[in-house]
């Protein structure tokens, strides 16, 4: 092998040596876009906190923990169930992690029915995006914007966890697709802890 | 197979744990909810068991721990500085306490 020879291989091997992070690119492209969504949330977040703040008559309008305790339940046990499918893949347990996989998506559903099934008392008791009859429009507005802007990640999430659940039955996923998927819903159940204090807890009606 | 068996067995036993642990610690963010304390009070307490939980969540489950320690001190640096940034507008909604957040008042 020629001196020139070696040379170029050392330059392509330099080029081409690692990826970023020595991680798999999809990888780190939903770590990127967990990232960008944690700020998403922290703003809508923030703003709430701003506006709960500055406005006197914040309304305190919930009476019970029950439904919030059963919501919270099911989405922590939903990560756990992920984590068990995500366990199974990586064992080779192929029927393990798609049946586990599926029973988070149900997991899913059940608290996304919840959830809507909350936000209908609200709207039976008079609350919309502008109005309630406790005090400040404000509360409608943001309650209905971060409580919807999570409902939306959380029906997104179903999807592309049925999505991918069939496509690794499939053979067309594979482990890491499925850790991939696995990311994104612990992401969904991190927010959780967030919104409910924030949004829930301190506007109990003691 | 043994070997992976086992090795499975453990990171199950390690999920259960720090499934349990997240259970318990939103146990006590709804315990708080019920203390006769300050809401200032009240929401910093909630805001440290949240922390807890989330820190529980990114390590374990999403297994930011076992990831490359340069990839764990981007994460946490950009995050932190973000998060930390938008905490600017605090001291104005205290302003505000008294003559209302713009469209407080609105009502339709």
């Amino acid at each position: 092998m020629s001196q020139a020879d070696m040379t170029m291989q050392g330059h392509s091997a330099g080029l081409v040596s690692e990826p970023a992070f020595s991680m798999p690119t999809k990888k780190l492209a939903m770590w990127l876009f967990i990232i960008a969504d944690t700020m998403t949330f922290a703003a809508c977040l923030v703003a709430y906190g701003f506006l709960r703040v500055g406005t006197p008559n914040w309304p305190r309008p919930f009476h019970s923990i029950t439904n919030l305790a059963v919501m919270t339940f099911i989405l922590l046990t939903s990560s756990l169930t992920m984590m068990l499918g995500v366990q199974s893949a990586k064992t080779g347990d192929k029927a393990g992690a798609f049946r586990w996989t599926m029973i988070t998506a149900a997991l899913g559903v059940v608290f996304a029915l919840l959830h809507i099934r909350e936000w209908l008392a609200l709207i039976d008791e008079g609350m919309t995006l502008l109005k309630n009859p406790w005090g400040t429009g404000l509360f409608g507005a943001s309650f209905f914007s971060i409580t919807g802007l999570h409902l939306t990640h959380v029906t997104c999430g179903v999807i592309a966890l049925i999505a991918v659940g069939v496509r690794y039955k499939g053979g067309r996923y594979n482990a890491d697709d499925l850790e991939i998927m696995g990311l994104y819903w612990h992401f969904v159940d991190l927010v959780w802890m967030f919104v409910v204090p924030l949004v829930y807890l301190l506007n109990l009606s003691h | 197979m043994a070997v992976a068996e086992q090795h499975k067995t453990t990171a199950t036993s390690k999920y259960l744990i720090v499934y349990v642990c997240l259970l318990a610690l939103a146990g006590v963010q709804f315990a708080i909810a019920y203390q006769n304390i300050d809401p200032g009070q009240m929401f910093v307490r909630m805001m440290i068991v949240a922390l807890v939980e989330a820190l529980l969540a990114v390590l374990i489950f999403m297994h930011l721990w076992a990831e490359k320690r340069g990839f764990v001190i981007f994460v946490a640096v950009f995050t932190i500085f973000v998060l930390l940034a938008m905490q600017y507008g605090w001291t104005d909604s205290y302003r505000m306490e008294h003559g209302g957040a713009p469209y407080s008042s609105y009502s339709k």
